[in-house]
């Protein structure tokens, strides 16, 4: 059991997925203007994360490795992927409106947010098992949530101040995000 | 179709230099430049992959039904990264244990994706291939730039080899995550009041 907590801990601070391991940057910068939009993006990744994992984790083992297809992981992983997001994305129309009408407009760009694919590629790296494949997948996703709030918070504050004008926008938006990365770089003490 | 061959070309050079001009792939940006020869590593990779699926794209778009041409943008992107990721496994390990998962995630860069949709579905192939081309070598151009600044400043060498004397202090900073973070901004700064698109 405290295995899976330190492994939780480590994923969602100190290898924190887009501060630390560079990963899902062009949904950080695009839906991080708003606090609303943030919250969104973090749930349904949240959601879709742990799934593409678990289903992800269940291919590797049990369809690549079995009959020796290891050099087609980068195709079916996307293809599962994309197919995961439309599946997930159909239910959710049909059986759970409200959150639908939440998660809605983000759902699609999920399949090309790097950071889903990203994790379940270091998933399999990491040779975790299925339980430590959930932890993970779950904790990544939280840290992804946690930078993409605090950012957005950061960055409705930023609206405020009077940017010099070539440093606007996705410029000061990048700035901002190395001294967020800085605060995370302190936990890397911690390990 | 005004423009010709040579300006689809230059403009990727430019005018819409990626990640300067167009916002997008920003991940393996940040990622794979802590040294030159990784930059260099990962752009001839995304120059093979963006030219080989722009060209394949061009030549398909008479036959993907409109619904469903993301999901077979997707394979056929798959799949030259695939080509690219065996290719680099048989010829250059050591690089290819370096770059680590972000071959296989140039699947998901928003650029590979983002030009077959706005760029060769719409467009013959020779200039999608011209296209693809410039926008891949402007890619290599930014990332070898941004390497450099960081390598250079970080761990005081360029493409591995020592630059400055003994004395230097390597400044650890631009080599880890913040400092990427913090160059680009300030790259993207200075592209910025350099001049308007």
């Amino acid at each position: 059991m405290g295995d899976y907590v330190l492994l939780a801990i480590s994923c969602i601070f100190i290898n924190n997925i887009l501060l630390m391991q560079y990963l899902g940057n062009c949904p950080f910068l695009g839906t991080s203007k708003k606090m609303e939009t943030a919250v969104g993006m973090a749930m349904a990744v949240i959601f879709v994360l742990v799934l593409a994992g678990a289903i992800t984790w269940l291919t590797e083992m049990f369809i690549l490795r079995k009959f020796g297809l290891e050099y087609l992981r980068t195709i079916s992983f996307i293809l599962v992927i994309a197919a995961l997001v439309q599946f997930v994305e159909m239910f959710l129309k049909k059986s759970i409106p409200a959150l639908y009408a939440g998660l809605g407009i983000f759902l699609p760009l999920i399949t090309t947010n790097c950071a889903v694919m990203g994790v379940c590629l270091i998933n399999i790296k990491e040779e975790y098992t299925f339980i430590e494949c959930l932890v993970s997948s779950f904790a990544y996703s939280s840290g992804f949530g946690l930078a993409l709030i605090l950012f957005a918070g950061v960055r409705e504050r930023i609206l405020l101040a009077r940017v010099p004008k070539p440093l606007q926008d996705t410029s000061i938006g990048l700035v901002t995000a190395g001294l967020l990365s800085l605060a995370f770089f302190a936990f890397k003490g911690m390990a | 179709m005004a423009k010709s061959v040579t300006q689809e070309f230059t403009k990727g050079l430019w005018a819409e230099i990626p990640p300067f001009r167009l916002v997008l792939g920003l991940c393996p940006i940040l990622a794979v430049t802590k040294s030159v020869e990784n930059a260099i590593g990962m752009g001839v990779a995304v120059i093979f992959v963006l030219v080989g699926s722009n060209v394949l794209v061009s030549m398909l778009r008479k036959i993907i039904p409109s619904k469903v041409r993301i999901a077979c943008f997707i394979i056929i992107v798959a799949t030259f990264v695939t080509v690219v990721e065996l290719l680099m496994q048989a010829y250059t390990y050591p690089l290819f244990l370096k770059l680590g998962i972000f071959i296989p995630l140039i699947v998901v860069n928003c650029i590979v994706l983002g030009r077959a949709e706005a760029f060769a579905y719409k467009n013959g192939i020779i200039p999608s291939f011209a296209d693809g081309l410039g926008l891949g070598i402007g890619f290599t151009i930014s990332l070898t730039a941004l390497a450099a600044i960081r390598e250079v400043l970080g761990s005081g060498t360029f493409y591995g080899n020592q630059i400055f004397g003994p004395s230097f202090q390597p400044f650890n900073f631009m080599v880890e995550a913040p400092g990427a973070f913090v160059c680009l901004g300030l790259m993207l700064c200075a592209m910025n009041s350099i001049g308007k698109k």
